[in-house]
């Protein structure tokens, strides 16, 4: 592929690039011009009653990317069933990033998981919410001092609601959930904004564990 | 026949067996240990390779391998054990006996760095992804400093010495008695 249109497409990447493209360095010259390198962008709330509405509809509606990330997404299974029933409050799971708002880190992240999380973050449509599982993402639990697992989840995407315990019951999960309720309809939840905003150091932090980065910077 | 009868009966005959072959765990030279598992195999009956793990004795700067088969027919487990230098660490690979044996190969070539010429994918990263340090199950690698200096740590972390923060917190006033 780099030999067909190595130069025409350097060529071409060369007449837009500016400050405000990525530079997806990552991947090979012939890659590039299939992968997006616009950085992303703030989305600002709407005014007034139409935001606290939009707020209102978002919190009624949250859909769970289905991706265990780790051991605690074993806490994700009892929820559906009738004893905690997750659906009564409007929280059902779905299979890809693209229909999904709301992304939960089950526990321990190891550096070739966060490489798909970082990924599967960025694929998933605003508005969008991290809820972070366990111990592990808070301050490493008990792999705190693993080579293989990273310490603070909040260094690489952001976090909305944090629930402790190794492993937090299904109740602690459903709190967790009202407790994103109540931020989203108070209009917190800016998780994805924040991200844009320092979107530098994210990467950096991204980068910095993630060697082998064969993905775009930013993955639309 | 009793459930005890029964017992007895089981307890001879794998008595039996193992007089007949040998069970536990073998130690065999590097040069024979190929042949002597394929042996194993084909004639003895010990027909399942369950795992292959490896050691490190970095005292005594060897890995020990250890084979772990099964045999089916008389229901016994040996585990061939093979030591190895630890300098420039490599072993003849046994995928042809177990095509899975690739699998364990390697593993122990990402996470201890021990070579298995020949066999698939031995040098494909299985599951640490951009790893640029030494292999991190050698002993020698330091995986809490590691982890410190790359992972931003959460300050705030400590750690007690367990039997003293009991007596502390726990049981204070027992404390006097342990």
């Amino acid at each position: 592929m780099d030999g067909i249109h190595g130069s025409e497409t350097e060529k071409q990447l060369e007449m837009v690039s500016d400050q405000l493209r990525l530079a997806n360095a990552g991947l090979s010259d012939g890659d590039k011009a299939y992968f997006c390198d616009v950085r992303p962008h703030r989305v600002e709330p709407y005014k007034g009653i139409m935001e606290t509405f939009a707020n209102w509809a978002r919190s009624q509606s949250l859909w769970i990317l289905g991706f265990g990330t780790g051991c605690g997404a074993i806490e994700l299974r009892p929820l559906m069933t009738s004893r905690f029933d997750m659906y009564r409050y409007g929280i059902q799971a779905r299979p890809t990033p693209r229909q999904s708002c709301v992304f939960i880190i089950g526990g321990y992240a190891s550096v070739k998981t966060l490489k798909r999380i970082v990924r599967s973050y960025e694929q998933m449509q605003g508005p969008k919410f991290v809820l972070a599982l366990g111990s592990c993402t808070i301050n490493g639990g008990m792999y705190w001092d693993s080579y293989n697992t990273i310490n603070r989840i909040d260094h690489y995407i952001p976090v909305d609601v944090y629930i402790a315990g190794c492993m937090p019951r299904p109740e602690a999960l459903l709190g967790g959930f009202l407790r994103l309720k109540q931020m989203i309809r108070e209009g917190k939840c800016e998780g994805m904004n924040r991200y844009v905003d320092d979107f530098d150091w994210y990467k950096a932090n991204q980068k910095q564990i993630i060697h082998d980065w064969n993905m775009p910077d930013y993955n639309w | 026949m009793t459930i005890q009868d029964r017992d007895t009966t089981m307890q001879e005959k794998s008595k039996s067996f193992r007089e007949a072959v040998p069970e536990g765990f073998v130690n065999v030279p590097a040069a024979e240990a190929v042949e002597y598992i394929t042996r194993l195999r084909d004639i003895e009956g010990y027909t399942h390779l369950v795992f292959l793990t490896a050691i490190d004795y970095i005292e005594d700067s060897l890995f020990r391998l250890t084979y772990m088969l099964h045999n089916y027919f008389k229901g016994l487990d040996l585990g061939v054990q093979v030591d190895i230098a630890r300098e420039s660490a490599g072993m003849e690979s046994i995928h042809h006996l177990w095509p899975h044996a690739a699998t364990y190969q390697r593993e122990l070539k990402e996470m201890f760095g021990i070579d298995f010429p020949g066999s698939p994918g031995v040098d494909d990263s299985f599951i640490l992804e951009g790893w640029m340090e030494i292999p991190p199950m050698r002993r020698e690698f330091d995986t809490k400093a590691y982890s410190e200096q790359t992972y931003f740590p959460r300050p705030g972390r400590s750690s007690h010495d367990t039997t003293e923060y009991m007596k502390e917190k726990l049981y204070p006033s027992e404390a006097e008695t342990w």
